[in-house]
């Protein structure tokens, strides 16, 4: 127990406030202002967490997202979240959390005896053993060692919520340099935003030589917040800067408040457009590697400042610090000057800053330079630090002294936080005076300011692994902390080839934990590239890749969720059906009536009631998801000609024709019923699926292709609801209906369109029959779907007239041998392969898809093709069982696409794509379905009706 | 998420188009041979650098459009209407 | 000695044993898996351009199957650095016609056995894959293809919803899509795609195969017709034969012969959470949200989804692509909106018209193409290298290679899988 709350100071903290938190089985209090890190240390605690592969007892390194060691298990039940790093998470009252990857707790955990076989089990250690008897044997073990928290098993209680925006500018962080653009930027009335991820502005000044600093940050702080074009978003990290300067951020709103409190959205994700992109992200402190230098009470220079500064709190009472560079002096200068006891500064350069050396003097601090962290001493936490000097080579020699000290505050130089800068894909350059990689400058839509561009890092001198011989580093110091690999890894990794960046993160998995290497990559590579005598600059980094920091998965979904997912769409007529007690069911896009089962009935009993009583009296199908395609112009009938497989300038206003529509490859793309309304208007009917798909083909080849055709194209799907009336007593109910539309069967034949008026609605009736049977199709404005609908019922009551939904239409049109897209086709399928090879044949002009037909493959004699199949018992054929010959072999001849129930046959029908199957009517065939066989023999498609008389009457 | 300029509507969001592919596609006339007419169909010149290509701006205008983008950054130098395909070839 | 080590020591073993020995000389005994020379030959038999999985397996079996070692691997970046390394790892041969059931099965099969073969753990973890369906059409075209991978030899369990839920805890008891059935590949599962691309290289080095990194092909050289050798970086080689494996690269590739091919560059993005104890057990696709999923040994949760709609070579991934992705995560395991993405990225597929790939000698001479994976290729490493070995090695495709040839273009003869049974690569 080293760390404490000091008695003055925090900027950040409210004493009046105290707030309730559990972490583990422990109560604690905190104070409001506090974050879970800093609560924690408040109360003493300093091991958070037991690291990932070796179990090694893990306090706080750092202050910020950065952080790899302290991931805890936030909340619990239907609100937890695993993974969360407890220096992000502000305390609030109530707060739960809990450490990870550890148990029974991170002060006694079962699974530490890793570090005791650490030796034995080096980075990649399991490409190379767990081989014999089989892997499959140890995985298990091996998977339930792996993984951070738990996932929640309850669905998400929360909803996120999504924004679309445009401004001026964006500025990300508003530490000091993102505060002062932002402040430019407003004072010539641009439209501004400032996203910080912290809940506070002021970013990471700390300590009192930056007074002026911070009042300034304070002043500039207060001028935005009253600046009407200015926004200021806090809790808001910025996760990537993608295509063309989008900007992707995470504002957590409800996270911070105490349960209770929370109310609407927890986060919500930003989509954002800037015209000017200004990155104030500032630098990440990088730790020492020396031996020990992950035990609990090692620390990061700038974590403890900040600590200091915004929650008063101190790591320890006795601190050493350890740096390379000036900036890191302050931290210590900080504390001291808060009354704690610092015991040493070493510095590995030769000397520090004048003025901070002066301070360090009038504290009275023992200051060594070219002197190092040799090892830090003790288990659960440190008690002792010794130092060694750094020789000619970059050895490191110890000098046999140590220090006593609760705290050993370290660092290693700065990173700036050049990620989105990288992301975005621009340029990185070394700088050998910071030691780190900073942004060029150049094509992107964004400016890097501040510690983010290298200003103010100083002079920092190169100490990247500390050991006694620089081509031997350290497997007892750590450069990745969450994943546990250390310097020696490193070398293990370069004299096994592994020598590339990417190499050293996969093999490794350096830079691969939840922080993404933010503390950890650089320090790798500038190992790797002391080992192989190369610069950083020469090693390179590893691709930055979104987002900058998780988020949660929530986030990205935002509304579509549930059923908002994809929203069902109805149809007009939707009450109607619902009110005959129809069985609704997803069909493509729509959601449509499969059938309408009567008490007792089951869907079968149904299917074969209502397809039996379309064969004997009328039944009433609601066809409106058909598509409607209105083709118009003076050379439409041309541009039809050139879609459709048969040709349709030969139609006359008033007729309407089954055709089918290719793509280019000579694939069935469509089929169904086009119309001639007059010379230059048609009517392109669609399958019920595919309106949008043949929308957007007729679309493309007329404006692309042939864009000087006069023709004009409207998809009128959901314009019109159709109702298809459809069995041998069709003429009969509507000759009951207001109509002035002559129904006689001279008149109005097989195959005709008409335009007129229902019961006083504007109609477009068709004959056209997917049932076999007599048949119209009405389609009125789908305003009156719910009116014509009743009317016909009524008309249709003294008839019998039975409604029916898809399943019973299926059973109708298997019986008949028609075509069901999708079901008797595939994305295969070419127009010979059922039947339509003759009008392919027939035409001598081009259309789309026709020179495809002609190609060998689609020519292939014994190519699959449309069939009956009937089982020789009489019984139901399973769908998507293959066929068989008779003999042993047992390569599949094709499929069984379409089975029913005949009621109008009493026995099962069955469609079939089989190869050559034309050529085969009468022989017979095995249906084998996954192990079970039954005797089919291959007939003609059409069971039912063959000469199609009744469809004529 | 892309940013294209509609020379109809201005500059939209990606998601309210569908990329068509490379332009021009010369289609040939039907009495080409088996291997010019897969040519046509399959092959490409899928070039590591400037794309032409079509888009159409389907939550939108409806219209095809033409496009000079990088496949190495997606960004887009260039749109404007569509020309035929064989004024395109030319120009 | 031709194709030998000049400057290594003997290659270390791998196993428990040589680990223990580590344990007590600092785990300093481990020597290089790689045979990189200081200066490439001037001549090899073979130069295998692409030094990804396809491209490496091949340099193996033109080793161990044929006694080739006079080859050189040229990769422009790092060993595995490409698709191989950056894909969703699943491998499964659940595959329609006989034609892919018989080639992805020998993967399958040569995957079984590679962690034995190759004395490196790959980390096959045969957790079961599952296509999902999610209405009746769905289902139907399930029983077409359970029917039809059994009688091509292949593993297949068809069960119904209740049977999915059963053994997918976890799944979305109220999804927007219904889960009304689910085919099982009990064989398929995931493998470890940087350890497959590591254990060729390292056994094609012990058998002398030369690896270069860090060079890029920038030519190829051409006489009498035939291609004799390659322009790079680092200088030209000569050699016999040229095998291009290089993914999304091969239409560049190709240009450099003057050849343009039937293939288009697109981006396929992957995402990751972070790692979780176990909590999916299993590879999970799901047509209606064209989503898969599977968590890895390391504990993230992997996800694909479709390809990018234009093409590409900006190896990057975008907003939309995740937003789907997420959407996609949640519907099938609404518990999965509160984890986190780690990361996002994404590959350049190699996407030919029926998703099948290709596997030939091109019309130049002497280069052969082993592409067109697209979004598919890592579960076929082992046989892509396995056949190209072969056709490079004996002047001939083998039988199984055969219909995955240049010649199916003109013909016709697609292998269309997605459109004939709806699944997907
Ligand atoms: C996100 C994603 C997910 C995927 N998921 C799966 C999956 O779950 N299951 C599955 O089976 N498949 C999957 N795939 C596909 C699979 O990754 C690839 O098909 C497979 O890895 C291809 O291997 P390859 O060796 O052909 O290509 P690569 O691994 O890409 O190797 C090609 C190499 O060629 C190099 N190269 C290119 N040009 C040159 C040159 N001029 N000179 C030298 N070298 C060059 C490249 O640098 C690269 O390393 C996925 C792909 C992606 C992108
Ligand atoms: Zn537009």
């Amino acid at each position: 127990m080293t760390s404490l709350r000091l008695d003055a100071g925090g900027s950040m903290i409210d004493r009046a406030r105290p707030l309730q938190f559990r972490w583990g089985r422990t109560r604690l209090a905190g104070l409001a202002g506090d974050t879970l890190a800093s609560a924690l240390m408040a109360n003493g605690e300093s091991v958070f967490a037991r690291s990932f592969k070796y179990h090694r007892p893990r306090g706080l390194l750092a202050a910020g997202l950065e952080e790899p060691n302290a991931i805890v298990q936030w909340q619990e039940g239907r609100l937890t979240s695993p993974n969360l790093k407890a220096t992000t998470l502000e305390l609030h009252d109530g707060l739960i959390a809990a450490p990870v990857n550890a148990w029974p707790s991170p002060q006694f955990d079962l699974l530490a005896a890793n570090g005791w076989i650490k030796r034995f089990i080096p980075a990649a250690f399991y490409y190379k053993t767990f081989i014999w008897p089989h892997w499959h044997l140890f995985e298990p073990a091996i998977r339930r060692a792996a993984g951070l928290g738990l996932a929640p098993v309850h669905p998400d209680p929360d909803s996120y919520a999504q924004h679309v925006d445009q401004v001026d500018c964006l500025v990300v962080g508003a530490g000091l340099a993102g505060l002062q653009e932002a402040a430019s930027l407003a004072r010539q009335g641009k439209k501004v935003i400032l996203a910080e991820s912290d809940p506070w502005p002021g970013g990471a000044i700390f300590g009192p030589a930056h007074d002026t600093e911070r009042a300034q940050a304070n002043r500039l702080a207060a001028e935005l917040s009253a600046c009407p074009n200015v926004r200021v978003l806090l809790r808001t990290t910025v996760l990537a800067l993608q295509d063309d300067g989008l900007v992707t951020m995470l504002e957590r709103l409800t996270d911070h408040l105490p349960v209770a409190q929370r109310q609407g959205p927890r986060h919500r994700l930003w989509k954002l457009r800037a015209r000017d992109l200004v990155l104030a992200t500032g630098a990440h402190e990088r730790p020492l590697v020396f031996d020990g230098n992950d035990r609990p009470g090692v620390m990061l220079a700038s974590a403890a400042g900040q600590l200091l500064e915004r929650q008063a709190v101190s790591p320890g009472r006795r601190l050493v610090l350890a740096a390379n560079n000036d900036r890191a002096w302050d931290a210590a200068l900080a504390l001291a000057m808060a009354g704690l006891g610092v015991a040493g500064i070493m510095d590995a350069r030769t000397a520090a800053d004048p003025a901070r050396v002066a301070v360090a003097t009038v504290l009275g601090i023992r200051m060594e330079f070219e002197t190092v962290p040799w090892r830090a001493r003790g288990s659960r936490h440190i008690t002792a630090v010794e130092t060694a000097r750094i020789i000619a080579g970059g050895a490191a020699r110890p000098t046999g002294t140590a220090i006593a000290c609760d705290t050993l505050l370290m660092s290693g130089g700065y990173s700036p936080v050049v990620h989105l800068h990288g992301q975005a894909g621009g340029q990185l350059v070394w700088h050998d005076g910071v030691q780190a990689f900073l942004p060029v400058p150049g094509a992107l839509p964004c400016r890097m300011v501040g510690a983010a561009a290298g200003d103010g890092l100083g002079h920092v001198r190169p100490v990247w692994h500390i050991s006694a011989d620089p081509r031997r580093p350290s497997a007892k110091a750590f450069v990745d902390f969450q994943n546990d690999v250390t310097a020696a890894d490193v070398a293990l990794a370069r004299s096994e080839s592994f020598r590339a960046v990417e190499h050293l993160k996969r093999y490794t998995t350096l830079g691969m934990a939840t922080d993404q290497g933010k503390t950890s990559n650089i320090n790798g590579l500038a190992i790797m590239g002391g080992l192989a005598g190369l610069s950083p600059d020469t090693v390179g980094t590893t691709r930055f890749r979104p987002p900058y920091e998780p988020a949660p998965i929530g986030a990205f979904a935002g509304h579509r969720v549930g059923q908002l997912l994809r929203p069902v769409r109805r149809l007009p007529a939707h009450a109607a059906h619902a009110s005959l007690g129809a069985r609704f069911e997803e069909y493509g896009l729509w959601e449509r009536p499969s059938c309408y089962p009567k008490a007792g009935e089951t869907e079968a009993d149904a299917v074969f009631r209502e397809a039996a009583a379309v064969r004997a009296g009328v039944g009433l199908f609601d066809a409106s998801p058909l598509g409607k395609i209105e083709v118009k112009g003076p050379d439409a009938a041309n541009f039809l000609d050139r879609i459709y497989v048969g040709r349709v300038s030969t139609l006359r206003p008033g007729g309407c024709r089954y055709g089918l529509i290719l793509n280019e490859h000579g694939i069935i793309l469509d089929d169904g019923i086009v119309a001639r309304i007059a010379d230059d208007h048609f009517l392109v009917g669609t399958t019920s699926s595919n309106a949008r798909i043949v929308h957007q083909h007729l679309e493309e080849w007329l404006q692309c292709e042939w864009p000087q055709l006069l023709v004009a194209i409207a998809d009128v799907t959901q314009q019109w609801a159709v109702m298809n009336v459809a069995g041998p007593n069709a003429r009969r109910l509507l000759e009951g209906l207001a109509c002035d539309i002559d129904l006689d069967g001279a008149a109005f034949a097989h195959l005709g369109h008409r335009e007129g008026h229902v019961e006083g609605v504007p109609c477009r009736m068709q004959r056209v029959s997917y049932t076999g049977e007599l048949s119209f199709e009405l389609a009125v404005p789908s305003r009156f779907a719910l009116a014509l609908h009743a009317r016909l019922l009524a008309c249709g009551a003294d008839l019998g007239i039975v409604p029916f939904g898809i399943e019973a239409m299926m059973v109708l049109r298997t019986e008949k041998g028609f075509l069901h897209l999708g079901s008797d086709t595939d994305g295969t399928t070419f127009p010979d392969d059922v039947g339509f090879g003759a009008p392919v044949r027939l035409r001598k002009d081009d259309f789309i898809g026709r020179r495809s037909c002609l190609m060998p493959e689609a020519m292939r004699p014994d190519r699959r093709q449309l069939v009956g199949l009937q089982s020789v018992d009489g019984t139901l054929l399973p769908i998507g069982g293959h066929v068989l010959g008779k003999g042993q072999d047992r390569q599949s001849q094709g499929w069984v696409t379409s089975s029913v129930n005949s009621p109008a046959l009493g026995r099962a029908v069955a469609l079939a794509m089989v190869c050559a199957g034309r050529s085969r009517h009468g022989e017979e065939v095995v249906v084998w379905n996954r192990g079970g066989t039954q005797r089919a023999r291959i007939v003609s498609p059409v069971a039912f009706d063959p000469k199609g008389e009744r469809m004529h009457g | 998420m892309l940013e294209i300029n509609c020379p109809w509507c201005g500059p939209r969001p990606e998601a309210e188009f569908r990329c068509g592919g490379e332009i021009p596609i010369i289609r040939p006339t039907p009495d080409c041979t088996d291997r010019e007419w897969a040519a046509y169909l399959h092959e490409r010149t899928n070039p590591k650098g400037m794309h032409r290509e079509r888009w159409l701006h389907v939550l939108g205008c409806g219209m095809w459009i033409a496009a000079i983008r990088s496949t190495i950054n997606h960004h887009i130098t260039r749109t404007g209407p569509l020309a035929a395909p064989h004024d395109e070839a030319s120009s | 000695m031709f194709g030998m080590n000049r400057s290594r020591s003997k290659p270390a073993r791998y196993g428990l044993l040589s680990l223990l020995r580590g344990g007590f000389n600092g785990q300093r005994h481990w020597t290089p898996i790689l045979n990189e020379p200081e200066t490439p030959d001037r001549h090899y038999d073979v130069v295998i351009i692409g030094g990804g999985g396809h491209g490496l397996a091949t340099a193996h079996y033109l080793a161990a199957n044929h006694g080739i070692t006079r080859v050189c691997v040229i990769e422009r970046g790092w060993i595995g650095g490409g698709n191989t390394g950056r894909n969703t790892t699943v491998i499964r041969s659940n595959y329609f016609f006989p034609e892919s059931a018989a080639l992805y099965d020998l993967s399958l099969r040569l995957y079984e056995g590679l962690s034995r073969a190759l004395e490196y753990n790959i980390m096959f973890s045969q957790r079961g894959m599952w296509m999902l369906a999610h209405d009746r059409h769905g289902m139907e075209m399930l029983h077409r293809s359970a029917s039809a991978m059994l009688l091509n030899g292949v593993d297949a369990e068809l069960h119904d919803g209740a049977g999915v839920r059963g053994r997918i805890p976890g799944l979305n008891p109220a999804p927007r899509f219904p889960i009304v059935g689910g085919l099982l590949q009990p064989r398929g599962g995931t493998a470890r795609h940087d350890a497959v691309a590591w254990a060729y290289a390292r056994a094609a080095s012990r058998a002398g195969v030369h690896v270069l990194q860090n060079t890029e092909v920038t030519g190829l050289a051409q006489a009498g017709g035939r291609v004799v050798g390659v322009k790079t970086s680092r200088g030209d080689l000569s050699c016999d034969r040229v095998v291009a494996a290089v993914a999304g690269h091969s239409s560049v590739l190709a240009n450099m012969a003057g050849l343009r091919l039937p293939i288009q560059s697109f981006a396929l993005q992957a995402f990751v959470s972070e790692p979780v104890k176990p909590c999916l057990d299993t590879v999970l696709l799901s047509p209606a949200t064209g989503i898969y999923l599977s968590q890895s040994d390391k504990g993230e949760i992997v996800l694909g989804a479709g390809l990018d709609l234009f093409i590409s070579y900006a190896q990057r991934g975008s907003l939309p692509m995740m937003e789907q992705a997420a959407a996609g995560a949640i519907e099938l395991f609404p518990q999965f909106s509160r984890l986190r993405f780690l990361r996002q990225w994404a590959g350049i597929c190699d996407v030919v018209h029926d998703s099948s790939p290709i596997l030939d000698e091109s019309e130049l001479a002497g280069l052969h193409f082993n592409c067109g994976w697209g979004t598919g290729g890592f579960k076929a490493i082992p046989a892509g290298g396995w056949l190209t070995a072969h056709h490079v090695a004996t002047g001939e495709a083998h039988a199984i290679a055969r219909p995955f040839g240049f010649s199916r273009f003109p013909t016709g003869a697609m292998i269309d899988e997605a459109a004939a049974s709806g699944i997907a690569h």
